[in-house]
């Protein structure tokens, strides 16, 4: 049961995965952006699938990955302590999309057989635009709008694509690593 | 000499009528708002420091409640609420993120909203327990107590001009 | 962004001849006491019927997930009480859970119970809000007052595990703070009497009166479709007739092994979202009861070998004056705050991963293995250090699934934590349960929506 989701997708788009996994039993497939509006019909409307909630939509930006710098908190006092050891793992995570900055995430899930599926769309910086799940889920609209407003990706075809937490006049996209967690932009007062 | 023995008991009378009698202006945002309510219902009972009557139009009301993170997105419009509020008028910042930001120290919030307007009592906590509120409630009242008749701050309320940050 | 009902363009021509019509833009919020929380909704009127709206949200935003990248894993858990701020410990334990799941480790049984005793604790108090506060913009204020006074005592029984009333911080990644309380089922009966007296005392004053009945009803409806289309967990799609809740669809914790029923309702309106969380409530109490009769192992508070506890401070004195034999054999009994984490519970209430959980308080203040073991989790840049990965959990929060994607990049802090917030959903539908009603029916609809803005805009 645990591979047929990832074997069916496979199956019905020979060229569509570049690569699946499953990582504490999460099935993930990565996926080229091109066929994501067909593989995501296809996994609504599939009978052995009926993926028909889109739970969740979201984005990472892996241009930072595992490049965060080793704590420093006593390197003042010139005593080195090396940062806890990290718990191995036995089934490792093959890693995040290779060569992409951007990730677009997708979870899915089946009320009826009660399955979930991860899709993953690797994007590029250079051109950060995928094609929008609104005309299959209409809660597509809220969450790509709020991919748009904190990463900055496009989605085409989306009817509204406009900020949704933040204000217009607010410049960036704050959940991308180069922005500063503290860099504000007030409307009125002083910039603290 | 009997004038001014005559306005300073008007002072006091004056006082003391307004600060029992507190029409709040409860803007409640976020968390905090959850404890604004159990201080304001029957456990706690606001109603018993005459401060019981929240009132819904910023024009009727004389005590700005503000409950709850203030995002820069919001900003303008507390500011535009502490606007339309008629003088006398006092601000009571609820909850440590009106204070200074709270652990939210990041892009999208205010760092305490003193910065954009003044306040006259700070009650922190996150949230603050009401035993806590009805304390700054407290003070607030000895506050409207003191002030001269004109409701005006007898000297410039919030942070000093020449702060540096 | 006044907050009155301000018509923008209602002039109608006084030409007696031929009457003019216009729409009407109505402006609500961002701050309106019609809505509890901070949205703001631009709808177009005819009349009085709704012919579109509008809903802008983010007031509330304050940057969870940026914030969650800049600390640590365990203090990522005090960001996820302010979520959804009704039931923090439902956020607290999803979040837990993943961090769980991306490590790949599994809590004792008992604090498997400890954190579901808890969490039904929390919908309890979310649902006697929400219904409370809805009830109290239809005008039903007594309502509210009861409702809060259920909700203080069940506060009461949280800050007695917990230490706070609200944002409680209480399950840490690979367990939970602290033990429940030595005499906690007496207390708990105590107030599930309360509240159910409360809830009765609610359907005595509103389930039947023909004024909430008609304002409830047949107002804020919405189909199942639609209802899945916009991806609406919880309640709300409850109510529309589908059975599906996170706690039966994809069983965690011991959800598996409680008696419970998921109410649905049928139409999909007002009222019977109001009847499913009124019911809810209910099989929350149901979950505690048994949760409380079933969970393994009570805490021992005293020295498994010599059966002795002395309170700190006395045992602190006795040292002073040299009385050895009183003291010895004996386990210190720690004070108030730190109650129910000593050693002797430790092991029923946190993961066996010693990398992940907090050594019992007695090894921190007790000896320097302890001290650097506490030292190594807590200290900038040293935490918890999970394994490269990438995983989603979901838990069922009081207003529908509440998942949480997290990423790790193998440091100290996470990579990236991502929230799947229910009433992100539900509010996306709202323009779609709105136009065509009244305008008055906004009122219930956004009540039954139960938005709370720390989830929504995180």
């Amino acid at each position: 049961m645990n591979t047929s989701l990832i074997e069916l997708v496979k199956e019905r788009f020979p060229t569509a995965a570049s690569s699946s996994h499953t990582y504490r039993g999460d099935e993930t497939v990565v996926l080229r952006r091109e066929l994501l509006l067909e593989v995501a019909r296809f996994l609504k409307e599939d009978p052995a699938l009926q993926m028909n909630f889109l739970m969740d939509l979201t984005a990472v930006d892996y241009s930072t990955f595992g490049k965060s710098p080793s704590p420093a908190f006593f390197a003042s006092s010139g005593v080195a302590v090396s940062p806890s050891s990290q718990i191995p793992d036995k089934d490792p995570w093959p890693g995040p999309p290779a060569e992409a900055r951007f990730a677009v995430v997708y979870h899915f899930y089946s009320l009826k057989h009660k399955h979930r599926l991860r899709l993953v769309v690797p994007l590029n910086e250079t051109d950060l635009e995928v094609d929008t799940l609104t005309s299959l889920w209409a809660g597509a609209n809220w969450l790509e709008r709020e991919v748009w407003d904190m990463f900055g990706i496009r989605f085409r075809g989306h009817p509204d694509l406009t900020r949704i937490l933040m204000y217009e006049e607010f410049e960036g996209h704050p959940l991308r690593k180069d922005y500063p967690v503290n860099k504000r932009q007030p409307l009125i007062g002083p910039v603290n | 000499m009997f004038d001014s023995f005559l306005t300073s008991r008007l002072d006091a009378a004056l006082g003391w009528a307004r600060k029992y009698s507190i029409f709040q202006y409860p803007f409640v945002t976020a968390c905090c708002g959850m404890e604004y309510m159990a201080t304001a219902c029957a456990h706690y009972d606001i109603d018993r420091f005459g401060a019981g009557l929240p009132r819904f139009s910023p024009r009727q009301a004389d005590v700005l409640f503000v409950v709850g993170t203030i995002s820069h997105k919001l900003a303008p419009a507390l500011k535009r609420i502490h606007d339309q509020m008629a003088e006398p008028k006092w601000v009571v910042a609820f909850g440590v993120c009106t204070c200074t930001g709270g652990f939210y120290d990041n892009y999208a919030t205010v760092m305490g909203i003193d910065t954009f307007m003044p306040v006259d009592v700070y009650i922190p906590g996150c949230p603050p327990r009401p035993e806590m509120v009805l304390d700054g409630l407290m003070k607030l009242q000895n506050k409207i107590q003191d002030q001269h008749t004109t409701g005006r701050r007898a000297a410039a309320e919030s942070r000093p001009d020449n702060l540096e940050l | 962004m006044t907050t009155d009902l301000e018509p923008k363009t209602d002039k109608t021509q006084s030409a007696p001849a031929e009457l003019e019509t216009r729409e009407m833009m109505l402006n609500i919020g961002p701050a309106h006491p019609a809505m509890h929380g901070i949205i703001r909704i631009v709808a177009k009127l005819d009349g009085e019927k709704i012919q579109s709206a509008e809903v802008e949200i983010g007031y509330l935003h304050r940057a969870f997930e940026k914030m969650a990248e800049t600390v640590d894993y365990n203090g990522v858990i005090p960001y996820t009480d302010r979520l959804n701020y009704c039931s923090p410990v439902i956020n607290n334990m999803g979040y837990c859970m993943a961090v769980e799941k991306l490590l790949g480790i599994e809590v004792p049984e008992r604090c498997h119970y400890v954190r579901v005793i808890l969490s039904e604790i929390s919908r309890i108090s979310d649902h006697l809000t929400c219904v409370g506060a809805s009830a109290m913009e239809l005008g039903a204020f007594s309502v509210f007052l009861y409702m809060i006074k259920a909700r203080e005592y069940l506060w009461e029984l949280v800050e007695k595990v917990t230490g706070a009333r609200l944002t409680v911080t209480y399950c840490r990644v690979g367990g939970v703070k602290a033990d429940l309380p030595d005499d906690f089922a007496e207390p708990c009966a105590k107030a599930f009497e309360e509240t159910r007296k409360v809830i009765d005392e609610v359907h005595g004053l509103l389930t039947r009166n023909r004024i909430f009945v008609d304002r409830m009803s047949g107002t804020g409806v919405i189909s199942q479709e639609d209802a899945i289309s916009y991806g609406i967990t919880g309640p709300f799609l409850r109510s529309t007739g589908v059975e599906y809740d996170v706690r039966k669809d994809c069983p965690y914790a011991v959800y598996d092994r409680l008696p419970f029923d998921v109410p649905v309702g049928s139409r999909g309106d007002n009222m019977d979202r109001y009847l499913v969380r009124m019911e809810e409530m209910e099989q929350s109490m149901r979950i505690v009861e048994a949760a409380l009769r079933d969970m393994p192992g009570g805490p021992v508070l005293v020295n498994p070998e010599t059966g002795r506890a002395i309170p700190a401070a006395e045992m602190v004195d006795l040292a002073k004056v040299g009385n050895i034999a009183a003291i010895s054999g004996a386990c210190a009994k720690i004070g108030p705050t730190l109650e129910g984490s000593e050693k002797a519970v430790h092991a029923s209430i946190a993961a066996d991963e010693k990398r992940a959980f907090l050594p019992p308080k007695e090894d921190t203040y007790g000896n320097i293995e302890g001290l650097m073991h506490h030292f190594k989790l807590v200290m900038l840049g040293h935490g918890v250090r999970p394994p490269q990965g990438e995983v989603y959990f979901p838990v069922e929060g009081a207003n529908g699934e509440l998942g949480f994607y997290v990423v790790s990049d193998g440091s100290g802090s996470a990579y990236r934590v991502r929230v799947r917030p229910p009433c992100f959903a539900i509010m996306s539908a709202l323009p779609k349960l709105l136009v065509g009603g009244m305008m008055a029916d906004m009122v219930p609809t956004f009540g039954s929506v139960n938005m709370i803005g720390g989830e929504l805009d995180r």
